[in-house]
This record gives C-alpha cells, structure tokens and sequence, in this order.
C-alpha cells in the first residue's frame, strides 16, 4: 500500500514538464524530491495529491486511481502545503489551522490543538497572521496541513523561510510524522538536507528522473555534477553531511 | 453570532421606524390613512430594501471570498448590467409591464450567468472567470448604451434612463413577492458555499488539496450571484457598491473567515439599504433622490478611501 506514479507524464501548455514518471511514496519513510529550478518538482509534488491529472500514466493511492477519488476522501488522505504560502484575510491562527479540518468537517479542537503544539505555536493561538515572522508564518501553515491528520503530507519547500533552529525542527517534525507511520514527501533544495534526513531521494532533471534511491545513491558528486553542473563533494559523518561545492 | 443578533436586533428597530420616515412623516394615531400608506406603500419598500440589501450584502461577501480580494464587488460578474439590459429591452418595446420588466430582467441575468459558466465554468481560473464577468458588463453596457442612443422616442428615453439609476420609489408587495424568494435562495446557495470560500484564502491549489471542488464552487457562486443581484435588478435596477462596502464595513467585526462573513453582510446589507432608501425619502429635493444615485455617491469616495488606505496614503510618487 503506498502512494505510487506509473509512468506520468504532464504538459503544462505546449512545455513537456513530466516525462515517464515512475516512482513511490511509502508510509514512514521521507521522500526527498531535489533538481535544478524547473525540473518539474512543484508538478510531480502536485500530480502526488492527484492536482494536476497526468497526461500519460496513473497516480494510485492505496490502489486506487488517484484522480478518480472524491475530491474529499482524497484531501482526508493527502496533506499539501504548497511553496509560497498565502493567506488572503488576516485570520488568527487558531483559524488558520483549523482550515486543516475541512475535508473531515468538523473543527476538532483536539487536532488543532495538537498540530498547533507540535509547531510551537500553541501560544502564538489567537494572534493574527499578519503579526507572525515569515518563520512563525510557515509553521502555522505547517500546523495547519498537520491538523487534517493526513497519512500521507506533501510539502513543497517547507523550509525555505525558516532560520537554522526552526529548519531542524520543521525537519524533526516532518521525521516524527513519518515515525509514526505517515508517508512523508518534500520538496528541496538544499540538498544537505536531503542527504541528511531523508529516507530516499528523488533527484529530477528537465522533467525526468535522473535518479532516484537511498541519499548516498542518489546524490553522489557525479549526479550533482550531471544534473546541477557543479562539482561538489560531500564531508562530514552519516547523518550530518554537508556538501562542498567548487565551481 | 453575536454580530448577526445585533444586526437583527438593529433591523427589527429599524424596519418600523423607518415605515414612518418620508416626505410626509406618518403618526399612526393622527395621519389621514396611515394603515393604508404603512400597510400598501412603506412596509412593502422597507422589506424590499432589507430583502435587495440583504442580497448584495452577501454577494459582496462571498464574491470578496472568492476572488480573495476585498475590493471585489459582485458587480464583477457582470450579471447586474445584463439584468439591467433585460429592462432596457422590456422599456425600448414598450412592453414594460409589472411583470414583463423583471422578468426579461432575470432573462438577462440568467443569461450573464449562463455566458460566464460557458466561458469560465469548467476549467477556467479566477482570472478568467473574473475577464469574462468583466466583459460581458461591458458588453451588457455597450447594448445598453444603443439603447438609449437609439430610442424610439422620448418617453422610452427618459423610462430607460430613470430606471436605469436605480429606486424603490413606487415598488410593493408583488415586487417583493418576486424578489424575496429568488434572494432567499440565492443567499442560502452563497451561504453553502461558506467552507469553501474559507478553504480559498489559502490560494487556488491549497483549496482544491483540502478537497474543494473548483467548478462546483463557481457554479454555486454564478448561481448564488445571479439570483441575489439579479432580482434585485429585476425589481429596483442596478444599486451599487452596496456589495463592496458592507462586507469591509463588517469584516473586522467578524473573525475574517469568508463563511462567517456572508450572514453579518447580508443583514448590514439590509440595514444600509433600508437606511439609504429613507435618507432618500426625506430629503427635501424637488424630486425624491434615487437610492442608486445615492449609493454611487457614498460608495465611490467610500472605494477611493480604500484605494488610498490599502495604498498606505496618498503620494505624489
């Protein structure tokens, strides 16, 4: 059981930006996604929560046709948190993270509550949003995907606003969610990150996959210089790896 | 809720004095006919502006929600100038009879909503939906505009020209009984569309992963649009900015989420409108002011005032 594509392909207009997909998400594990700025990440993150309906191939989740589920039952399943999030009115966010209830509807305050903590933003509750930090932002919206209980979460660049304490936390999190079971995907660019806490890593290059396996197989010095152009080398222990790049 | 309370509690002060508001202020006890001129004249106005208000109140709203824009007004969908077109056409022929008049006017509101689902129902975005509302309001006004240019005569000029500017002078109980439930339906369709419309503040993508159905919501929004906005055309012309002011005026009232927004705007709707109609009542002109002309000129120094708010000020450069 797992939340797996076959073979997708995406055109966005007249552009290519999927080519013959083929990979999975497992539950407990931290899937890595990593390329170059439009590599197709964003998209496959969104053809993942079954947004963007492939051209060619199938999404399954569970078995079933992704595409073909209620939007609803998906959405119960499936957390997204896309890049660039944006919040049009200046709702407090205990509102904001109770958003994350819709697809139950309800507003379950224990589950609000509790994805509110596992942010640190239990005392942040009733400020509005337009009085949090871009970090303090992003983990409301973190809270807020984290509140619909999903089994599977997708981020798409869950850390690019967060400062060095609040990335490892973030990053702890997302590893605790699937240390309890949830199929965790993310979008990154730092590629340390991916090396260092991710499970598998797929590494994607004009829309294809250019590698995919465990962080030390998918992320030696020859794919980054294939797929970045850049020479680089990797220092450090297991676990907390960082990349040297030379130019 | 407590916001939705006081405003009822303010609509149920407000309806009854304002039956005794006008160019002649009524006493019960001593004016000639006062049960007629309550019963026949003001009561059915007085409902009819709660019912019109309460209508674009909650389009204001739910449009604001929807296109995540608090500047938004239902007027955007161009269904306000089709309905209107709808009574240009009844007023050019001649045929503008009690009932022929709303009815073309529902006729072109259903076909603005019909357009606009055809263009930007399936697989359109805001953009596009928000385009074509756009152009098909210019469309509706160029239309509208021929018509008056090429009148008839000067009767059908001047019929189209009063109308068109928007009043509740004269309207009654069969006016009521054509616009309330339209409006009743339309704000409980807008109203369904409440967890949708709070899914929205966090963009297009995120709503649609929390399981929102794009195209249903457009659907409940045309539908819920064309049925508040256009009956109230149909029975009073076009009456704006009463959609963009008072879902400003109620929000910080509100916790800000869309849903809690639509009933508090529709009951303001109904208060500022039911208030405006009796500002214009007694006002000592020569002619009694009509409620449209009324509205444009609160609204749009009201818009400007956003403009520059939003803007942080005004500056040179």
């Amino acid at each position: 059981m797992g939340l797996s594509a076959r073979n997708i392909t995406v055109h966005l207009g007249a552009a290519q930006a999927l080519c013959d997909i083929s990979m999975s998400l497992n539950p407990g594990e931290v899937t890595a996604i990593c390329g170059p700025n439009g590599a197709g990440k964003s998209t496959l993150l969104s053809v993942l929560a079954g947004l963007i309906a492939p051209d060619a191939g199938e999404v399954r989740l569970d078995g079933l046709i992704l595409n073909t589920m209620a939007h609803e039952a998906r959405a119960k399943l499936i957390g997204f948190l896309p890049q660039n999030g944006e919040i049009a009115w200046d709702v407090s966010v205990h509102n904001l993270t109770a958003l994350g209830r819709l697809p139950h509807r309800d507003r379950d305050e224990t589950a609000i509550a509790k994805a509110l903590a596992k942010v640190e933003m239990s005392n942040f509750a009733q400020r509005p949003i337009s009085t949090l930090s871009g970090g303090e932002k992003a983990r409301a919206l973190l809270a807020r995907v984290l509140a619909g209980e999903p089994r599977w979460l997708l981020t798409d660049e869950p850390l690019a606003a967060l400062d060095l304490a609040h990335r490892d936390s973030v990053i702890g999190q997302l590893r605790d969610e699937a240390a309890a079971g949830t199929g965790v995907a993310i979008v990154v660019h730092d590629l340390a990150q991916a090396m260092n806490h991710a499970d598998k890593v797929v590494v994607l290059d004009q829309g294809k996959i250019a590698a995919q396996g465990t962080p030390q197989t998918a992320l030696t010095p020859q794919i980054i210089a294939n797929v970045w152009g850049v020479k680089a080398r990797w220092i450090g222990e297991a676990g907390a790896q960082a990349l040297i790049t030379r130019s | 809720m407590r916001l939705s309370a006081t405003l009822v509690a303010a609509l149920a002060v407000a309806v009854p004095l304002s039956l005794l508001a006008g160019r002649v202020w009524i006493d019960p006890a001593s004016t000639p006919n006062a049960a007629l001129i309550l019963a026949e004249l003001r009561l059915p106005r007085a409902l009819l502006a709660v019912t019109l208000g309460m209508g674009l109140g909650a389009a204001g709203a739910a449009m604001q929600g929807y296109l995540r824009n608090p500047l938004a007004d239902p007027g955007l969908f161009g269904i306000a100038p089709s309905a209107a077109l709808g009574a240009v056409i009844a007023l050019w022929f001649g045929i503008a009879t009690a009932w022929v008049l709303p009815v073309l006017a529902l006729l072109g509101a259903g076909g603005a909503m019909a357009l606009l689902a055809l263009i930007a129902g399936r697989t359109g975005g805001i953009a596009l939906f928000t385009l074509a509302g756009m152009m098909i309001a210019s469309l509706a006004g160029a239309l509208t505009s021929l018509a008056l240019s090429l009148a008839p005569n000067a009767f059908a000029l001047s019929a189209i020209y009063t109308w068109l500017l928007g009043a509740l002078t004269d309207r009654g109980w069969p006016d009521l009984a054509l616009a309330a439930p339209l409006t009743v339906i339309g704000i409980a369709t807008l109203f369904s569309a409440g967890r949708a419309l709070d899914a929205m503040s966090l963009g297009e993508v995120a709503a649609r992963s929390l399981g929102v159905n794009p195209n249903r919501l457009k659907w409940l929004l045309i539908i819920g649009t064309g049925l508040t906005v256009g009956s109230g055309v149909a029975v009073a012309g076009i009456i704006g900015f009463v959609g963009l002011i008072v879902p400003h005026l109620v929000r910080p009232l509100t916790d800000r989420r869309p849903s809690a927004l639509i009933v508090p705007s529709a009951l303001a709707g109904g208060l500022l409108l039911l208030i405006a109609d009796v500002v214009c009542r007694i006002l000592p002109l020569v002619t009694e002011l009509r409620l449209g002309i009324a509205l444009s000129l609160i609204g749009a120094p009201f818009f400007l005032y956003l403009l520059i708010k939003m803007r942080g000020g005004l500056r040179w450069a």
